[in-house]
């Protein structure tokens, strides 16, 4: 087959049917079921935990349980499996309660006593450096030197977003012979291998982890389920039997990792209508435990100046540890934060000068041989210029449409970027992905890697990269849901890295593999992650090449806003994205259509917020995500610019459709009503706000 | 505990459970259906619909008390259809699917605004399938899906 071909995703009509085996489907002879006893308070000391008698077939699973350590490993290993001693948030495991029926554990858990020493929480970010967990920080040309600019300091602020991935958290977990196997809805399974090593003390011949058919993810698979594994498989290896862990919905949204609250405040130094400099300050509140969090923070400084040319510069981020839940990986991973702020921010520097948004844009965009904010070189072709172009054209810009039939109408336009894959050198420090390709003598060729299908149609996009390269049939690459006793580690699923690093690998396996096609015994063909040369990163002073290379966005939404109930509806998003060259064009559209509703709905619906550590809106009904009513007419064009480290020229896709779809949307409410907006969700109760402020 | 009869997918079943329990529960845990999927838990995202007397319900909402009687129908009952065999292909074709675990609900949805409305409007699409969330698609390609099934011939 060709690149090119048109061809149906792999995984649809056993989805469609019904009978595609996610973890809750599938069945497991003599499951057992555990439910998560969680700490009520957000501080404190545990002091007793008293188990009611008279339940012998119900055994509780705790940290007295603990094999090697009580941890979850993850970049660090500051989380236990379960609280011993403290609690530090609402919700925190302490135990797990299994048996068989269901009711007899909900009984059960209803006469646990514990009793606490409760302890003073903070729930908010204290600069206190007991209550810091990461300080980053990186500069370019000398701020301080500027003189005669204009200075016009401005904070922004970003609620927590729920990935409400429709199949909530799943993990069962049985022992077989010697072997602890896990299956489950999960992003990394090496990820789980890792955490049950340092868990366990096992080698990992000892560990096997299965994906199941992954009901989405978003980021919040990737580190939750390491938590879930080590605790079933301490419940697993206590009662010799399969263990069930899944979620109930509110105990789903409550309890596990968010998108980071973010308090940014951006200074801007501009003279004669240019921005010269700016002072940014990033902070996000990660919960008690650092998990991705410093990660995190750093895509989102090192995304802070977008597709901006800024001259000087000085951009601090600081991790805060509250005792709010712990936050974690959702779809843009640092970058939705930095963009609202910096895309609304350049939005009021235009409207402050007298300047078309778009224009004013077009004078600070970045370009190919230039520096980057950390001192790399961007050395891909950039096309900005050329993508405004483009959104103007297919917008009509600047004669938009401006008939309300009486609401008020706003526009407001975006341009950013997404960093593929991990940050710095993270992808050869330490991801280290290895796939393998094997030909077995029937003549199917099997893809082996880690990297798993929840939805964005990874499976699709990897067989058919693999089954092009090799000019063969789709039908004879196998694909199955990675089992790490089959599989190498070719890293996590996440960082919009799969396609294009992971894509690039197996391309490169299949070129070799092409002299040994026509061979009738069983060829297996291993190819390692190299970062090109020409890439140079110090993870110390931030400073070098950020990311692999970029992908760009260019966004306008088109508001109307009621002018009695400040209602908004987004009418029409138009986008021009530069992905590389598009080697699936059915299913790209399935993300920027996917991530421009996810976009939507954190710039404009989705309110969650925590009182005294305890999240409000823990259910479908009080957190609203975009229905069918909600959704805009979503205008999409390619900007084609082939990668050339990509599979067939294609660079990271699934990030990119969320991170600029908010400011957008909250700068055009801030033309239509013609005021600063500052904070989303561009709620009416909220604009009520920032209209009678 | 109560003796519950009520026709599935054409075929009456008989069961021995509790009035105030969940059909939902019934198909998946019982009767091993689990076609059927849980979202919410509160008939707010539609993974669960069945038709109850040929009308879309979450099943989530439904206790046993009312299904005594009646005629159910789940994915694994409505997939042996023409209906569903023009909606299949028509989500095929779309690409309407990612995860997959919002769709089987979708489906059951989509043939029941068919039901009604065989040419329905996009207006019409978004409101007869308002009832259900998906997190992955945005819904564009779904919307496009369903008015591929209603323009195709029914093959039977």
């Amino acid at each position: 087959m060709k690149i090119t071909d048109v061809v149906h995703r792999v995984d649809t009509q056993e989805k469609i049917k019904g009978t595609a085996q996610y973890i809750e489907d599938i069945h497991f002879e003599g499951l057992h079921y555990a439910r998560t006893l969680r700490s009520t308070i957000a501080r404190g000391r545990i002091l007793s935990v008293t188990y009611p008698e008279g339940y012998p077939s119900i055994t509780v699973v705790d940290a007295r349980d603990s094999i090697a350590r009580n941890e979850v490993s993850m970049i660090t290993a500051d989380m236990p499996i379960f609280a011993r001693d403290e609690v530090h948030y609402i919700g925190e495991p302490i135990a797990l309660v299994v048996g068989r029926d269901k009711d007899e554990i909900i009984a059960f858990m209803k006469e646990i006593d514990v009793v606490y020493e409760p302890m003073t929480p903070l729930f908010t970010c204290d600069d206190n450096e007991a209550n810091v967990f990461t300080r980053r920080h990186y500069s370019k040309g000398d701020l301080a030197s500027l003189e005669g600019c204009e200075v016009f300091e401005a904070h922004y602020k970003t609620p927590y977003q729920e990935q409400l991935y429709m199949e909530k958290q799943g993990i069962v977990a049985l022992v077989a012979g010697e072997t602890v196997e896990i299956y489950g809805s999960m992003q990394c399974p090496y990820y789980v291998v890792n955490a049950l090593k340092n868990a366990l003390g096992y080698p990992e011949e000892k560990i096997r982890v299965v994906q199941t058919v992954t009901g989405g993810a978003f980021g919040g698979k990737e580190d939750y389920p390491s938590i879930m594994a080590c605790q079933t498989a301490l419940a697993a290896l206590k009662i010799g039997a399969p263990v069930q862990l899944v979620y109930d919905r509110r105990e789903d949204i409550q309890f596990t990792t968010k998108r980071h609250p973010a308090f940014i405040t951006v200074t801007s130094y501009t003279r004669e209508g240019h921005v010269e400099g700016m002072k940014i300050a990033v902070k996000i509140d990660a919960g008690p435990y650092l998990g991705l969090s410093d990660v995190v923070l750093q895509r989102a400084i090192l995304t802070m100046t977008g597709a901006y040319q800024i001259p000087h510069l000085e951009v601090a981020g600081t991790v805060y540890k509250t005792n709010n839940i712990f936050n974690g990986a959702f779809r843009g991973f640092g970058g939705p934060q930095s963009l609202f702020a910096l895309e609304t921010h350049m939005s009021r520097l235009a409207k402050r000068l007298g300047k078309d948004p778009l224009t004013f844009r077009e004078e600070h965009f970045v370009h190919q041989g230039e520096l980057t904010s950390t001192g790399g070189r961007f050395h891909e072709a950039i096309h900005l210029e050329e993508m405004s172009r483009m959104l103007k054209e297919m917008s009509g810009y600047p004669e938009l449409d401006t008939e309300g039939h009486g609401r008020l109408v706003g526009h407001g336009v975006a341009v950013v970027p997404h960093g593929g894959g991990f940050t710095g050198d993270g992808e050869a420090e330490h991801i280290k992905a290895v796939v393998k390709l094997r030909k077995d003598t029937e003549q199917f060729i099997h893809i082996l890697v880690s990297n798993v299908e929840m939805g964005q149609g990874a499976l699709t996009a990897l067989s058919k990269i693999v089954a092009s390269a090799l000019d063969v049939p789709l039908e004879r690459i196998v694909y199955n849901n990675p089992d790490t006793r089959v599989v190498p580690d070719s890293g996590p699923t996440a960082a919009s890295r799969t396609t294009m690093v992971v894509g690039r690998l197996l391309y490169n396996a299949a070129l070799k593999m092409k002299e040994a096609l026509q061979e009738q015994e069983e060829v297996v063909v291993t190819e390692h992650y190299r970062q090109p040369d020409y890439l140079e990163w110090d993870q110390e002073q931030l400073k070098g090449n950020a990311y692999l290379s970029y992908s760009w966005a260019a966004l306008l939404a088109r508001v109307e806003v009621d002018p009695v109930t400040y209602e908004v509806t987004c009418t029409d998003l138009y986008g021009v994205y530069d992905v590389g060259m598009p080697i699936d064009e059915k299913m790209l559209l399935g993300q920027v259509h996917g991530g421009v509703v996810q976009g939507l709905g954190y710039g404009m619906m989705e309110y969650m917020d925590s009182k005294d550590g305890l999240i409000q809106h823990n259910s479908f009904s009080s957190y609203a995500v975009p229905t069918t009513m909600d959704i805009p007419q979503i205008h999409t064009r390619w900007l084609i610019n082939p990668y050339i480290e990509g599979p067939f020229g294609a660079k990271a896709a699934g990030e990119l459709t969320l991170v600029g779809v908010a400011p957008a949307i909250a700068t055009a409410v801030a033309d239509a009503l013609d005021r600063e907006i500052s904070e989303i969700p561009v709620l009416p109760e909220n604009l009520l706000k920032v209209v009678t402020s | 505990m109560t003796q519950v009869t009520f026709t599935l997918n054409s075929e009456t079943v008989s069961l021995e459970t509790t009035l105030s329990r969940r059909l939902l529960d019934v198909l998946r845990e019982d009767l091993g259906l689990t076609g059927t999927k849980e979202g919410c838990g509160e008939g707010e995202c539609g993974a669960c619909q069945v038709y109850l007397d040929g009308a879309l319900v979450n099943s989530c909402m439904v206790p046993m008390a009312n299904v005594m009687g009646r005629e159910v129908v789940t994915i694994e009952g409505f997939s042996q259809t023409a209906d569903y065999a023009k909606i299949e292909s028509a989500y095929m074709e779309e690409g309407a699917v990612q995860c997959g675990y919002c769709i089987p609900g979708m489906v059951m949805a989509t043939g029941a605004l068919l039901k009604t409305n065989p040419h329905p409007t996009l207006s019409e699409i978004k409101d007869g399938l308002s009832g259900n969330i998906c997190r992955c698609t945005g819904y564009q390609t779904i919307f496009k899906a369903v008015q591929r099934a209603a323009t195709e011939e029914v093959d039977e």
